[in-house]
């Protein structure tokens, strides 16, 4: 198994330093032979395309046509296959960009927070245009999606270090300290690096301590040692009597997945956890993965016994990259003591090793059988099921892929018993669900909680106890008002995959439903019409309604085409897209009727905007009839 | 039943497959249509359109890309499929530029006619006015990007039936364009009129030169007979 870090690369056994060779500053395309060095590096695996491009990116600030063509010369493929990838992930540049690359997180939570002005505070302090390059090339700016620091924000990624709490007197300071980096032939700073900015601090989170993952009991290692006392049949099968379902919202039986995996022969199996922690509002996994990541490895390496499989492999978000080396020293330590690698545990003939692939800044690599594809390297799009991942997964072998917190629960129940974890929740939902909270609260953070929680009882502990509205699962969950907040946290009622937004009573609830839709134009990987077309027409004809130019036809239009799009898209980005519109329109209809004209109908643009390119062209106004006016 | 038979139902009909049939094949085979748009019976299935979505067992599946199962329980034909096709086809209409008058693929278009099996009357679904990229740098060949309906067809076509890959998707989302194998124009990619890649398109997006109106407007395959004719001709005795 490779063992690097962002900047670095394997050769055989050695980790070898890629080494600054050019000017940052000069868009070189990229030198062939050292190009052809990293491909051949990495095994010359199509499948790691994307580690390869993300090192011809770490060398280069980009990756240039002429290096795609390189890449895919060195893999026997073709440049066109090469940009397929490339051009599909939002963090990978086609075209040359600043000496540092500052990228504000875009969320309803950071602009309730003041991103706005932050962001006008940097394009001031970068002479950047938000979108654009500064002359010098030392800045780039752009907002992206949720960059999982919504307890914290507004935050940004510079370079991908993190910088967080932001406000814009904070901005100065910052922006001088990158100055003071360098320009030529220093090499960009890069997580890893070992350059402190004001604020580069993520605060650790987490608020609530419960019994079950954030308990402060076991040793690392505990699950496992627990595992190989029993056969791998027996594993699942106390996995199943826990009735552990998937933390990442979906809520499928755990046991289940692996059980089938086991089941389908092949000659590899694979254990996958999915680090793409990317729903709006989520940040639970980041906080697992800070503070307890052996529990996380522990659960996989249970997996990987129960399995029969060798092979682990960590999907972490692109925005996470920050983790990445501290992540690959706890991989280390664990392969030292025995916990990961030949004869774990000492119990001859289990091996298991962990690979952590990090991806580019993609949401909808969240999406199982899309992060599959991005992990071999391909472009993020779904796959077509029937076959499952637990048939033909990663590299088409079997595969359980589950979320980071299921895993890390999967260990809690080896060490202390099925029993055990099911006391804690209802009979439906057992064990706990971190939470992870944000907006409107006076204590926003991660909370580990039993199942069964009301939304009264969860604003309450999260200080937000007259709040109207929550924002339960993220923007493909469900907009609640407060005649639902006797309802309660689990799989039998509102299902979660942790994300919860708390807004309060001066927030304009259609407004964020109408960033959210916008949040799915952003993230929607093309593949499928539906998707790809409906989520921005859904964009469109909400705007008009946020315009006031929408008829009660508008409304009825909107929501027949949000039902179409959840019926017919391929995956469940798209089937879940039109949620914020159609879980207003049943939880808050009086806020649309408010919005309303009387008249059977109003055109989308005024006949002054639709006149508009002509009046520019022609130089003159259009005459006025008093009468038709 | 004999080895490798099975029976599915579609729309209260019972159609025979054999194992390893996709639903949509066994269909074909027996005569019922299940209406498509980037299907294509000699290509693998992608599943971009999703028109050809039905319900099977009470959930939406797409049929291109699902294997039949014995004993599945398929809704084709209904009103609330037909409705959400037309929004798809309509949806394929406002993101692009498809003005059939001046389109040399009128009456052969497999999206207009799709258009007009599913009683669209006009979109209904504002215009999105995107402006792509055009290429007639090719001796015999040009794509009009405005009209592309991203179905991958000729992205499969070159890569499994040419051994060419000449195509492929670039960006993603409402910004994902059909790209070419290389950074320049099509005339450098090494794509041939006899490729089957030049000759897969549904729609008037990769156009082969010098054949333009040699089959006058009114005589082409769909002014003739609905989309989906020549599969329910197949169709000997219907047994609803």
């Amino acid at each position: 198994m490779n063992e690097q870090t962002p900047g670095e690369y394997v050769v055989g056994s050695e980790i070898r330093t890629n080494e600054p060779v050019l000017n940052k500053f000069d868009p070189l395309p990229a030198n062939r032979e050292w190009v052809e060095a990293v491909v051949r590096d990495l095994g010359s695996d199509r499948s790691r395309l994307l580690d390869i491009v993300q090192a011809v990116q770490r060398q280069y600030g980009w990756i240039s046509y002429e290096a795609m063509v390189a890449i895919a010369g060195a893999l026997g493929i073709h440049a066109v296959e090469v940009e397929d990838t490339v051009s599909f992930y939002a963090f990978l540049n086609r075209t040359p960009k600043g000496r540092f690359q500052i990228r504000l997180s875009k969320t309803p939570v950071s602009l309730m927070k003041g991103a706005a002005e932050v962001a006008r505070a940097f394009e001031e302090a970068t002479d950047a245009p938000l979108g654009g390059t500064s002359q010098d090339g030392f800045f780039t700016l752009e907002w992206t999606s949720d960059i999982g620091m919504a307890d914290q924000e507004p935050a940004a990624l510079i370079n991908g270090s993190v910088v967080t709490a932001l406000t814009p007197e904070d901005v100065p300071a910052i922006i001088a300290a990158l100055r003071a980096c360098g320009s030529d032939a220093a090499s960009p700073l890069f997580p890893g690096r070992e350059v402190i900015l004001p604020h580069s601090q993520v605060k650790p989170s987490l608020v609530q301590h419960g019994p079950v993952l954030f308990s402060g009991h076991g040793a690392c290692g505990d699950g496992i040692r627990a595992a190989i006392l029993i056969s791998p049949e027996a594993v699942i099968q106390e996995i199943s009597k826990a009735k552990l379902r998937g933390r990442g919202g979906a809520g499928f039986p755990t046991a289940m997945k692996w059980k089938f995996s086991r089941k389908s022969i092949s000659d590899e199996h694979y254990v996958v956890c999915n680090a793409d922690e990317g729903e709006p509002g989520t940040f639970k996994d980041r906080v697992l993965l800070t503070e307890i990541p052996d529990l996380v490895f522990d659960g996989m390496t249970i997996a990987g016994y129960a399995l029969g499989a060798k092979h682990g492999l960590v999907y972490l978000r692109g925005e996470y990259a920050y983790m990445f080396g501290p992540l690959q020293q706890v991989l280390d330590r664990r392969r030292k003591s025995g916990l990961l690698g030949a004869r774990i545990c000492g119990r001859e003939g289990f091996d298991f090793d962990i690979r952590i692939q990090l991806g580019a800044g993609a949401y909808i690599c969240g999406e199982e059988s899309a992060l599959l594809n991005s992990a071999e390297g391909k472009r993020g799009a779904p796959r077509d099921r029937p076959p499952f991942p637990t048939e033909r997964g990663y590299l088409q072998k079997p595969t359980a892929i589950d979320n980071v917190e299921t895993f890390a629960c999967a260990a809690r129940i080896l060490e202390n018993g099925a029993t055990w974890f099911a006391g804690y929740g209802t009979p439906e939902s057992t064990g706990t669900k971190l939470l992870s909270v944000s907006g409107d609260c006076e204590r926003p953070g991660v909370y580990e909680v039993a199942y069964g929680m009301t939304i009264h009882g969860f604003l309450d502990l999260v200080g937000a106890a007259d709040a109207p509205f929550v924002q339960v699962s993220g923007p493909s969950g469900q907009s609640l008002s407060a005649k639902d907040f006797g309802r309660s946290i689990a799989f039998e009622d509102l299902s979660t995959g942790g994300s919860m937004m708390v807004f309060g009573k001066d927030r304009d609830v259609l407004d964020v439903a109408l960033q959210f839709t916008d949040f799915f134009v952003d993230e929607s990987c093309g593949w499928c019409a539906p998707c790809r077309i409906g989520t921005t027409l859904l964009k469109k004809q909400l705007e008009k309604i946020l315009a006031n130019r929408g008829t009660l036809a508008d409304v009825s239009a909107i929501y027949a085409l949000a039902n179409t799009v959840r019926r017919m898209s391929r995956c469940g980005l798209g089937q879940t897209a039109a949620n914020p519109i159609l879980t207003t329109i049943r939880n808050f209809p009086e806020l649309y009727e408010a919005r309303l004209r009387t008249e059977d109908f109003v055109p989308r643009v005024t006949l002054r905007e639709a006149l508009a390119e002509a009046v520019q062209v022609q130089g003159r106004e259009p005459v006025v009839e008093e009468a038709s006016a | 039943m004999s080895e490798g038979k099975l029976t599915i139902t579609v729309d209260g009909v019972q159609v025979e497959a054999s194992s390893g049939q996709t639903v949509i094949q066994a269909c074909d085979a027996a005569g019922v249509y299940i209406p498509r748009l980037c299907h294509h019976p000699r290509l693998e299935p992608a599943g971009h359109c999703r028109i050809c979505t039905c319900k099977v067992n009470g959930r939406h599946v797409n049929t291109c890309t699902l294997p039949a199962v014995h004993g599945m329980v398929i809704e084709n034909d209904t009103p609330e499929l037909k409705s959400d096709r037309r929004t798809i086809v309509e949806m394929l209409f406002v993101e692009g530029n498809h003005f059939c008058p001046s389109c040399e693929k009128s009456g052969d278009c497999e999206l207009q006619a799709l258009g007009y099996r599913l009683d669209m009357i006009a979109p209904t679904l504002p215009y999105l006015w995107e402006q792509r990229k055009l290429d007639a740098t090719h001796p015999d060949i040009f794509i009009d990007r405005n009209r592309c309906v991203l179905c991958s067809r000729c992205v499969r076509a070159s890569r499994t039936e040419d051994g060419k890959t000449i195509f492929g998707f670039e960006g993603r989302g409402i910004h994902m364009l059909l790209n070419i194998n290389t950074q320049g124009r099509l005339d450098e990619t090494g794509l041939a009129v006899a490729d089957m890649a030049a000759h897969v398109c549904p729609v008037g997006s990769i156009v082969v030169k010098h054949t333009g109106y040699r089959i006058p407007e009114g005589s082409r395959t769909y002014d003739q007979k609905p989309i989906g004719s020549d599969i329910e001709a197949k169709r000997s005795s219907p047994k609803v």
